[in-house]
C-alpha cells in the first residue's frame, strides 16, 4: 500500500480535486480525464473549500477490521459548496447527525498499516460549529 | 442475429458448503445442466464463466481453464473465458454466451457462474472490493454502508420506511422456504427482521444478503440447434448491459441506478415489450433497498414509489408481479459470481413450469443482475 | 527589523476526563489530587487524533488567519515528545497538508515540553537572517502516562502553531534560553511511558530553569516584572506556575489569562504556548508578555513579546478559552480506548 497511498496524499490530506477548464466542471476524487469532455479535457488541480452539508449518511456498526476501534462511526455523503459530492467519515455523535447539517473538513488519522507500518492520514469532516 | 434459446439449466445448493470445494460445486451444477439438456458434454463449443474473485478467495486465477478442465471440456480444448463485474459476473457470463450464439460464432455454449467463499475467514472483506476501494473503501465505507446511505436518502425523500425494507426480506424468506436449493429455508416474521442488529443504519442484518458458496449453469443454443434437444426451449429475447460511475459520490443521483434504467430500456426495446408484459422477475436484492430501487429503475413503478409495491403485496409469490420467487439473494443465497446465472435458472424453471411449490403463471420473465452499488447492470428478458 | 508572531492557531481535542473519574478507578482521593495539582480535568484526543493531526489543525488555523500563501512558508519545525513516528518527521506531514510545496527547511524537535518554543527561536533566526520569509513553529503533544501513575491526572493533548515573520501582530523583542543537563523527567527509547524523579522535578529542574531563563531575559532587556502586562509559564500543574510567578514578582492577575492547566491539563509541548495564545486572544497593542517554557532534561526558553497595532485587524475568534469551554466528558474505559492503552 505504500507507494499507492503516497501517490495520492496531496488529494487526501486536503480536498484537492480536479477542474475541467473546457466544460467548467469540478470533480472529486481527482480524474485524469473529464467524463464529459474525454479527449477534449483540460484538467487542472484545484483545492476545494472545506465546507459542505450532509446529503445522506449511515452509521456503520459492522466495521472492517482496520476500523473496529472507531465503531460505530458515521459515513456521510457531503455536498461541498461547489456542488461536488464527497464520501467521507463524519466525526460526530451518531445521534446528532442530520441530513442537511453543515460540516467542515478536518485532518485526521484514517488508520495504519499495522503497529510498525505507515500511518494513513486524510480528510474527515466535523460539524461546522466544532472548534 | 440468431434467436438464442436455453436448453438446460443446473444449480447447486447455495450456502456454506463445507464439504464441497470450488471444483465440486461447479461440476455438480454443470452435470445437472447437461442432464437437463440431454447432452453428453462434447457438444459444448465454448464456455463463459462468471467468478468475482477466485484470486482472493482461493488464491486461484485462471478459473475458466480450471473449470473447463474439471468439466471434461479441456479434453476438447474448447475456448473458456472468465468474466468479472463483481457480483454481476454471472450476468456478464450469460451475456457473453448469448452474444456468442446470437452472432453465430458458436451454436452451443455454457454460461456458468460460481463462487467458493467459505475457504477464507471473512468473505465480506473480499466482497467489498466491488466498491471504489481507493476513495470509498479508504474512508471506511463498506458495501452495506453505501447501500445504507442510499436507503437513508430514499427514506428521507420518498417516505420509505424500515418496515418496507423488512417486508422485502420477509417475502423473500417465504419464497426461499419453497426452494430446495435455497440457503435459508425458514420463513421469518417482520419482527425478526426489524429487531435484528444494525449493520449500517438503517440496514439491519435481515436487510443484507449472505455471501454464499454456489454455482449455476445454463446451456444456450441457437434456435435451430435447440430444437434437437428440447421441446420446451426458453428464449432470451434480450440481454442488455450498462455501466455507471463506480463511486456513488460521482452518480448523478444516488437514488437512481442509471445502469439499470439504461439496460432495462434497451432490453424492453429489443424484446419489443413493456414493463406490464413481465410476469415474473428475479432482481438483485443484495440489500433490501436494492429490490425497492429495482422496482423503480426497471420501470415497474415511478421513482420513489417502490415501497408501495411491497406494501401492497404486488410482488408476493401470488401477486400481480412476483419478484424473487427463488427467495432472491437474501434467502436463496448470494454466491456472487454465480448469482446472475442462478437468476436465469429460476426464470427458466418458472417459464417451463418446473418451479415446484413456488410455481407462478408466467410467459415472460426478467432477470436483473447488479455489480456492487450499481456500476454494472445486466437485464435479461426471457420468454417461452 | 520587527520580527515576531505574524499569526497563531491552536487546537485542543474536544474530549475531557475529570480527575474524579481517574481517581475513582485507582481508589485515590479526587479532592486531594485536585488540591495538590490544581487540575480539575484534562483534554483527551479522539481515537483518530495524534500529534500530527493536532499540528495540522493548529497550523491551518494560523495560516488561514495570517492570510498568507502557504508556499511562502520557508521553514516548518514541529516540537513534541509524542511524535507519531520515532523516525519520520511530523513536520513533513504538516507541510504536505498545508500545501507548502517542497521549498522549505524542516525537522522535528524534541526537548520535552519546550520543543515548540525551541522551534520558534529557530524560525526567528531564519527570518532575521533573511533566509526565509515566514517560518512555522508548532508545539503539540498527545503525551502518554502510565495507568495509575500521578502523571495520568495531568498528561493531556493539544497544540499551538505560530507563523514567525516580519510585520508581526506581536514582536518578539528578545529571547534567552537557560539550559543544563538535568535528568528530572525522561523516557528511554522503546519504553512506552516516561519516568521522573519525583520531587527532584521541582527545585533543581522546573524552578531553577524557569527562574534562570526569566531572570536572564530580564537582565538582557533591562526589564522587570512590572514592565509586563502578562506572564505565562510552562504548566505541568497549577501549583508550579503560580509559585514561580510569585518568585519572580508576578501577580495572579498577570498570569490568570494564560493559566489553562486546571481545565485542559498539561499539553506538554503545547503547554506554555497555548497559554501565550490565550493571552494574545485578548491582548491590546502595546501589551508586553513574558513567555517562559520549560523542557525536562532540562531547559527554559524565555521570550519578551510586545503586541503591535496590527493585532486589531487580526481574527482571534474562536479564542482558546472558547475551545477550552467546549468539552465532552468520557469515562475511564473510553479514555483508555482513545489513548490506545487498550486495543482490539
Amino acid at each position: 500500500m505504500l507507494p499507492r497511498f503516497w501517490r495520492k496524499i496531496k488529494y487526501r490530506y486536503d480536498l484537492v480535486g480536479s477542474y475541467c477548464e473546457n466544460c467548467q466542471s469540478f470533480f472529486y476524487p481527482p480524474r485524469n480525464l473529464c467524463p464529459h469532455c474525454r479527449r477534449r479535457s483540460k484538467i487542472k488541480e484545484v483545492p476545494f473549500n472545506g465546507k459542505g452539508k450532509v446529503l445522506s449518511y449511515t452509521v456503520v456498526h459492522d466495521a472492517p477490521e482496520e476500523y473496529k476501534d472507531e465503531k460505530p462511526y458515521v459515513i456521510a455523503l457531503i455536498e461541498l459548496e461547489n456542488g461536488v459530492k464527497v464520501l467521507s467519515q463524519l466525526v460526530c455523535d451518531p445521534k446528532e447527525v442530520e441530513i442537511g447539517m453543515e460540516v467542515k473538513k478536518a485532518f485526521r488519522k484514517y488508520g495504519e498499516d499495522g503497529a510498525s507500518g505507515i500511518i494513513y492520514y486524510g480528510t474527515k469532516f466535523v460539524p461546522a460549529g466544532h472548534f | 442475429m440468431h434467436k438464442v434459446a436455453i436448453i438446460g439449466v443446473g444449480c447447486s445448493k447455495f450456502g456454506e458448503m463445507w464439504d464441497s470445494g470450488f471444483r465440486d460445486i461447479v461440476i455438480s451444477a454443470g452435470v445437472e445442466a447437461l442432464e437437463d439438456a440431454g447432452l453428453e458434454g462434447k457438444e459444448i463449443e465454448a464456455m463463459f464463466v462468471g467468478n468475482m474473485s477466485g484470486g482472493r478467495y482461493l488464491a486461484q486465477e485462471h478459473i475458466a481453464a480450471l473449470i473447463a478442465d474439471y468439466a471434461g471440456l479441456a479434453e476438447f480444448n474448447i475456448p473458456s473465458t472468465r468474466v468479472e463485474a463483481a457480483d454481476a459476473s454471472g450476468g456478464l457470463a450469460l451475456r457473453q454466451a448469448y452474444m456468442a450464439v446470437a452472432s453465430g460464432v458458436h451454436d452451443i455454449v455454457i454460461a456458468a457462474g460460481a463462487e467458493k467463499v467459505t475457504d477464507v475467514g471473512n468473505p465480506m472483506d473480499i466482497m467489498i472490493s466491488s466498491i471504489d476501494k481507493e476513495w470509498e473503501g479508504f474512508v471506511g465505507a463498506t458495501l452495506p454502508a453505501l447501500y445504507a446511505i442510499i436507503a437513508k436518502l430514499h427514506m428521507e425523500k420518498y417516505g420509505t420506511k424500515e418496515e418496507d425494507l423488512a417486508l422485502v426480506s420477509v417475502k423473500n424468506h417465504k419464497n426461499g422456504a419453497l426452494n430446495p436449493k435455497a440457503q435459508f429455508r425458514k420463513e421469518i416474521t417482520i419482527e425478526t427482521a426489524l429487531n435484528s442488529t444494525y449493520v449500517a443504519e438503517p440496514l439491519k442484518l435481515f436487510d443484507c444478503a449472505p455471501i454464499s458458496d454456489g454455482a449455476a449453469v445454463v446451456i444456450l443454443a441457437s434456435e435451430e440447434v435447440a430444437r434437437k434437444y428440447t421441446d420446451t426451449p426458453v428464449y432470451i429475447e434480450a440481454c442488455s448491459q450498462a455501466s455507471d460511475y463506480l463511486a456513488i459520490q460521482n452518480r448523478k443521483d444516488i437514488l437512481t441506478m442509471n445502469s439499470v434504467v439504461v439496460a432495462a430500456k434497451q432490453a424492453y426495446k429489443q424484446a419489443k415489450i413493456e414493463t406490464k408484459d413481465i410476469d415474473v422477475a428475479e432482481v438483485h436484492d443484495s440489500f433490501t433497498i436494492a429490490e425497492i430501487l429495482a422496482y423503480e429503475d426497471l420501470g415497474f413503478v415511478k421513482k420513489g414509489e417502490g415501497a408501495k409495491l411491497i406494501r401492497e403485496g404486488v410482488t408476493e409469490l401470488h401477486g400481480d408481479l412476483p419478484v424473487n420467487t427463488s427467495g432472491g439473494l437474501k434467502a436463496c443465497g448470494h454466491a456472487i459470481g454465480a448469482t446472475g446465472v442462478r437468476q436465469a435458472v429460476e426464470i427458466v424453471l418458472q417459464l417451463r413450469g418446473d418451479a415446484g411449490k413456488r410455481q407462478v403463471n408466467a410467459e415472460k420473465g426478467l432477470a436483473l443482475n447488479i455489480g456492487g452499488t450499481g456500476a454494472t447492470a445486466i437485464v435479461t428478458i426471457f420468454s417461452r | 527589523m520587527k520580527v515576531g508572531i505574524v499569526s497563531y492557531g491552536t487546537y485542543i481535542p474536544i474530549y475531557r476526563i475529570k480527575v474524579e473519574e481517574i481517581a475513582r478507578v485507582w481508589g485515590e482521593s479526587a479532592e486531594a489530587i485536585k488540591s495538590g495539582l490544581g487540575i480539575y480535568q484534562k483534554s483527551v484526543p479522539d481515537v483518530d487524533e495524534d500529534t500530527a493531526t493536532i499540528s495540522v489543525e493548529a497550523a491551518r488555523e494560523a495560516v488561514y488567519r495570517a492570510n498568507i500563501d502557504p508556499k511562502d512558508i520557508g521553514a516548518i519545525y514541529v516540537g513534541s515528545e509524542s511524535h507519531p513516528y520515532a523516525v519520520k518527521p511530523t513536520a513533513t506531514i504538516v507541510g504536505e497538508a498545508l500545501g507548502v510545496g517542497n521549498d522549505f527547511f524542516s525537522a522535528d524537535l524534541e526537548f520535552a515540553c519546550k520543543a515548540g518554543t525551541a522551534g520558534m527561536q529557530m524560525c526567528i533566526g531564519f527570518v532575521k537572517s533573511g533566509m526565509i520569509r515566514y517560518g512555522l513553529a508548532i508545539g503539540a503533544d498527545t503525551s502518554q502516562s502510565k495507568p495509575g501513575d500521578a502523571l495520568e491526572y495531568s498528561a493531556a493533548a493539544g497544540g499551538a502553531a505560530f507563523v514567525i515573520g516580519k510585520d508581526p501582530i506581536a514582536v518578539i523583542e528578545e529571547t534567552y534560553s537557560f539550559t543544563s543537563d538535568t535528568p528530572d523527567f525522561w523516557r528511554r527509547e522503546l519504553q512506552p511511558y516516561p519516568s521522573h524523579g519525583g520531587r527532584f522535578t521541582g527545585l533543581p529542574a522546573y524552578f531553577r530553569h524557569v527562574t534562570s531563563a526569566a531572570r536572564g531575559l530580564m537582565e538582557k532587556t533591562g526589564l522587570n516584572a512590572q514592565d509586563f502586562d502578562y506572564a505565562v509559564f510552562h504548566q505541568p500543574n497549577a501549583k508550579f506556575p503560580v509559585r514561580v510567578a510569585k518568585m519572580l514578582g508576578f501577580t495572579n492577575e498577570q498570569i490568570k489569562q494564560g493559566l489553562l492547566v486546571p481545565y485542559i491539563g498539561n499539553t506538554y509541548s503545547g503547554s506554555s504556548i497555548l497559554g501565550l495564545a490565550a493571552i494574545l486572544d485578548v491582548a491590546k497593542p502595546g501589551d508586553r508578555i513574558l513567555l517562559v517554557s520549560f523542557g525536562s532534561g532540562a531547559g527554559s526558553d524565555a521570550f519578551s513579546i510586545v503586541v503591535t497595532d496590527t493585532i486589531e485587524n487580526f481574527e482571534r475568534n474562536p479564542s482558546v478559552w472558547d475551545k477550552i469551554e467546549k468539552g465532552v466528558f468520557v469515562d475511564y474505559g473510553m479514555y483508555l480506548k482513545h489513548r490506545g492503552k487498550i486495543r482490539t
